[in-house]
């Protein structure tokens, strides 16, 4: 007997994006609810969508837009407090909607394929990789045990598993987050479901990663003949792999579209203001501002009577308030939920649509908040020049010199370099950004300037004085001037404190106010924030990510600090929070002459905001200088890879591809001659490999990586401009990229 | 997955968190009716001699061993008292000392977890270690032991009661600081040079109160039944004071003359430990996830 089914081919298999096919997979009108404490709640309200055999189908929103609720409602796989309350679903021909979960069960594992974000909580620990595959065989397919486990090899081999015997007798920790994902599409695929739902399946990987699977997804789509549903909210995802392309907005669709018309020409205020918020990779020069949607998703139990997006909608008016647009056919092929999508048809009309106010809306002006005094005189020991490579100016905010930490490793006596000697420097008012990959070490680094870790090595500096190696030895005068803005907009904010009380607590303890006048500040804080002096009274369960953010902004610049740290601090908020966001960082620093450093893995963030960007790969630099500059060719392979892994938000256009070899690796072993050797597309054989590469500067000059003697005052200037820490000197870097291009 | 979803959802409206509790306690009809026998005692507590309609200590001959009526309600005992007066007046005791206990062991169980959990290595080894032979022991067997040894006084019967139970606290507020100190607001309160007691306390502990009080309120039950059983054993509440334990102890010769001398006791005993378990389970629910809603 065969062990894999062979393909299954059906006709209209030519049919093309959406075009006359039956589709596989539909939902008509379909409406979910969930029962909550605060009453029931319509996540999804009567969408209908269809997806057919060989198509994908994006489904883009933010955070709240029901965009899952809509993928697992149709299968009818939903938490225990949520139902489909009306509408119907159908997956190839069977439908789905009001079945028991009973029968549900068996069109899951044989019909629907599942991949979510967290793998990890998709597979089961304690089994091998194989073990839970055969399982699947075997249950849906009524393999036999051989069949099955051939069948699970077969299809490991084809989501492109290197060595699919060592991975099916692995178990799930002990596999990278990519390794993961492949295998969860594996799973996924094995029993050829007819429709296949992805979750947000790339959104927890690194870049680097993430282009390699959605690599394998375009490959994975021309072999398997499956409807594919895919959810996320990356714009820059869903055109790179998607057909056709749903926009949802609280829980309804806005508009839909094939990939290329959406992008090219949105027919919803809401999509081409979206699209607009989106960073762009060098598209916009730096420190420029970002554009955003003012106005937030309107509360599900509480939604506006017309559209759902006239309390945001520039072009809005009387009509559109008075009852709910339909999605109506625009063109051929897509459709739109908006009254006036004529207008959006023309140029100026779509900039009417574009509300955004790309100036400040009012300087801000932090002149309440108590600026640090002055910092002691710099003292600079002529003798200790840095051990490192680039050099600390010493006329420079912070300087970090040689900075290493070494923790104990996953074996007995082994240590992981998480920070291997890095050496850097932020002047004042600028803004140091560092890129780096999971596991790159720039959030221990950011740790170790903070003092929340104590660097194995090395030295911090603010102003020429030494920082002691941890937090609880520093200063009081010291850590009022460096603050730090925290990844999690979740966990920063104490959930027993208001607002107000987070703000006001710096101002007492690190500035000395009377209690009363730190209220005062406080209020004047998170307006500097944008946030309505009611939130002073508000806890952090109150506040949605974006808001508990500014809390923390406000919180980090209470003390009036000369350096904010902020670890990722736009990450996880959405697009169009995310630009309001770091706008505000902006105008902060415009108003406040703070430094920032500012640690991203989101090179287009970091290029937003920083004067200087950092890249760092196995806790080491690897490329720094200008921004402008670190951005531009000659770039070090590794910031090239980075940087064509990002997907663009736009379906036609042909990136250049650069894939990273091998999976990312651990710091647990640092690989000789230069680390970035395993994965390097331009890797240079033997050299690479025995020996660390040196800086090259802009000028031409080179600094060995490890050399104990300080550079001179020109070569430090060079460096300071754009430096590249690879075996290849720049000009045939420049050259072979340039080739590359082409 | 549950939590996911919901994460789908975006923000909703939340409303002040004791309006949000007391919404999620009236959805729970079972809990509600175990709060209310828990403040019906704690009423009788407090008003136990006013109420009660003869002196609890009252001996009157002429009334020895009385059936149920409506002169006494639950009868008399071998010495004419009134078992009803005699009941209330007792929860006086049960709530001075299983509660004064209790809350002794909170406080002080609490502060030795936080302290552990917070300074870790050798404080932490040295704390739970010695709870954790507290623990290992039977707990009637010990408080037996240690009343033996001490006398049987309000004072000792109070103090054997916090011992017992602090391991339970300290083990609770451990386990939260641990969970907590690398929560990012901790770190933002290092960062701004915060003591250690201000962590401590100001931060940490807030957010560990609901599972504290649910132990708290669990606890106390537990101790109800431990002073009743002291006191059957003869090593509670010295007399003259109405104890139920002693009460059951003392019915149990005239049982088949009189068992309501036994069984409103032993009644009240089981109502009122019955009633706070149930409470206590229901405020689990109230509180809902220890720490901030929402957060993953
Ligand atoms: S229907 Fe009206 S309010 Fe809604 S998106 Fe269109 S123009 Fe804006
Ligand atoms: S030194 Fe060699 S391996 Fe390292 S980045 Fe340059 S080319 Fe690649």
């Amino acid at each position: 007997m065969a062990a894999v089914p062979g393909h299954v081919t059906t006709p209209g298999r030519m049919g093309g994006p959406g075009q006359l096919v039956a589709p596989t997979f539909k939902t008509e009108r379909l409406s979910v609810v969930y029962l909550t404490e605060q009453g029931p709640l319509r996540a999804v309200r009567g969408v209908s969508l269809s997806v057919a055999a060989g198509e994908t189908m994006g489904v883009v929103g933010e955070s709240g837009s029901g965009k899952t609720t809509l993928a697992l409602g149709a299968i009818g796989y939903l938490p225990a407090n949520g139902r489909v309350e009306s509408g119907t679903s159908r997956l190839a021909g069977v439908d789905l909607a009001g079945r028991p979960r009973r029968e549900l069960r068996h069109v899951w594992g044989s019909k629907v394929g599942l991949v979510s974000q967290n793998p990890q909580a998709a597979l089961n620990p304690t089994l091998t990789i194989g073990r839970q595959m055969d399982e699947m065989g075997r249950r849906h397919l009524s393999l036999g045990r051989r069949a099955a486990r051939e069948a699970s090899l077969a299809m490991l081999e084809r989501v492109a598993m290197p060595d699919p015997q060592a991975v099916a007798s692995r178990y799930p920790h002990q596999l990278s987050g990519g390794m993961l994902q492949r295998c969860a599409l594996a799973m996924a695929l094995l029993t050829h479901p007819a429709v296949l739902i992805l979750d947000e399946p790339t959104t927890g990987l690194d870049v680097t990663s993430q282009a390699t699977i959605l690599d394998l997804l375009d490959d994975l789509k021309a072999q398997f003949h499956t409807a594919i549903l895919y959810i996320t909210h990356n714009l820059g995802v869903v055109a790179r792999v998607c057909d056709r392309i749903a926009v949802m907005y609280a829980g309804e669709i806005s508009e839909e579209a094939t990939a290329p018309d959406l992008f090219a020409q949105p027919l919803h205020p809401y999509t081409a203001n979206l699209l607009r918020c989106v960073p762009r990779l060098g598209g916009q020069g730096t420190q420029e501002r970002l554009a955003t949607i003012p106005g937030s998703l309107p509360q599900m139990g509480d939604l506006p009577s017309g559209c759902v997006f006239a309390p945001r909608c520039p072009l809005a008016v009387e009509d559109c308030r008075a009852a709910r647009p339909p999605l109506v056919e625009a063109n051929a092929g897509r459709k739109t939920a908006c009254l006036r999508w004529q207008i959006l048809r023309s140029e100026e009309g779509r900039q009417t649509a574009l509300q955004l106010d790309l100036r400040a809306a009012a300087p801000l002006t932090l002149s309440a908040v108590p600026r640090a005094p002055a910092g002691p005189p710099r003292v600079r020991d002529g003798s200790s020049s840095p051990p490192g490579t680039l050099v600390a100016m010493p006329q420079d905010l912070l300087t970090v010199e040689d900075a290493a930490k070494e923790c104990p490793g996953p074996r007995p006596r082994s240590t992981v370099k998480a920070v291997d000697g890095t050496t850097l420097s932020v002047g004042a008012q600028q803004t140091f950004g560092l890129v780096g990959e999971s596991g790159s070490g720039k959030t221990t680094l950011a740790r170790i300037v903070a003092g929340l870790t104590r660097p194995t090595r090395g030295h911090v500096h603010l102003e020429g004085t030494p920082l002691g190696p941890s937090v609880s030895g520093r200063d009081p005068s010291v850590l009022r001037r460096l603050q730090m803005v925290f990844q999690s907009p979740e966990t920063s904010l104490n959930p027993r404190q208001t607002a107000g009380q987070a703000v006001m607590r710096p101002l007492v303890l690190l500035a000395g106010l009377e209690r009363r006048e730190a209220g005062q500040r406080a209020r004047e804080l998170l307006e500097a924030v944008r946030l309505p002096a009611s939130y002073f009274d508000r806890y952090p369960g109150e506040l949605s990510g974006g808001e508990k953010q500014r809390v923390a902004i406000a919180r980090a610049f209470a003390a009036g600090p000369d350096l904010v740290i902020c670890d990722e601090p736009v990450s996880s908020l959405d697009v169009s929070v995310q630009g309001a966001l770091m706008n505000l960082i902006g105008d902060l620093q415009d108003g406040a002459g703070t430094s920032y450093l500012f640690i991203s893995h989101d090179l287009a963030a970091v290029q937003h905001l920083s004067h200087f960007i950092g890249v760092m790969y196995l806790g080491a630099l690897m490329e720094m200088g200008d921004a402008a500059r670190v951005l531009a060719s000659p770039y070090h392979p590794y910031t090239e890879a980075l940087l064509s892994a990002v997907p663009v938000p736009d379906p036609t256009s042909r990136d250049h591809r650069m894939r990273l070899r091998g999976s990312p690796p651990s710091s647990a072993e640092t690989p000789s001659g230069c680390r970035f050797h395993p994965r390097c597309p331009r890797f240079q054989g033997d050299l690479c490999r025995d020996q660390a590469p040196p800086w090259r500067l802009s000028d031409g000059g080179v600094i060995a990586r490890d050399a104990a003697t300080p550079a001179t005052a020109d070569a430090a200037a060079a460096a300071a401009e754009h430096a590249i820490c690879c075996h290849i000197p720049l000009h045939d870097l420049a050259a072979l990229q340039e080739a590359g291009r082409r | 997955m549950k939590g996911k979803v919901e994460a789908d959802h975006g923000r909703l409206v939340s409303p002040r968190r004791a309006a949000v509790y007391w919404r999620r306690l009236r959805l729970q009809p079972v809990a509600l009716a175990g709060t209310f026998i828990f403040f019906l005692f704690l009423v009788i507590a407090l008003l136990g001699p006013l109420i009660a309609p003869y002196d609890y200590a009252a001996q009157d001959a002429t009334q020895r061993l009385q059936s149920p009526s409506l002169g006494h309600w639950m009868g008399t005992d071998n010495f004419g008292r009134d078992v009803f007066s005699r009941v209330l007046v007792g929860a006086r005791d049960v709530f001075y000392l299983g509660g004064i206990g209790t809350l002794l062991a909170a406080v002080v169980g609490t502060s030795l977890g936080l302290l552990a959990g917070y300074v870790g290595r050798l404080w932490d080894e040295a704390i739970m270690r010695v709870l954790d032979v507290l623990l290992a022991f039977p707990a009637l067997l010990l408080a037996m032991v240690l009343l033996a040894t001490a006398g049987p006084s309000d004072l000792n019967l109070i103090l054997v009661i916090a011992v017992l139970y602090i391991p339970m606290f300290a083990r609770i507020a451990r386990s939260m600081v641990l969970d907590l100190r690398t929560r990012e607001f901790i770190e933002a309160a290092r960062l701004r040079g915060e003591k250690r007691s201000y962590i401590l306390f100001r931060e940490m502990l807030p957010n560990a109160l609901p599972p504290l009080l649910v132990e708290a309120s669990i606890r106390f039950a537990y101790s109800i039944f431990l002073v009743a059983s002291l006191g059957f054993l003869g090593l509670g509440v010295p007399p003259p004071n109405p104890d139920w334990g002693r009460q059951v102890n003392e019915a149990r010769t005239f049982f088949d003359a009189a068992p309501w001398m036994l069984l409103f006791p032993a009644a009240a005993i089981s109502l009122l430990v019955i009633g706070t378990s149930l409470m206590a389970d229901g405020l689990r629910h109230v509180f809902g996830p220890p720490v901030a809603r929402g957060s993953r």
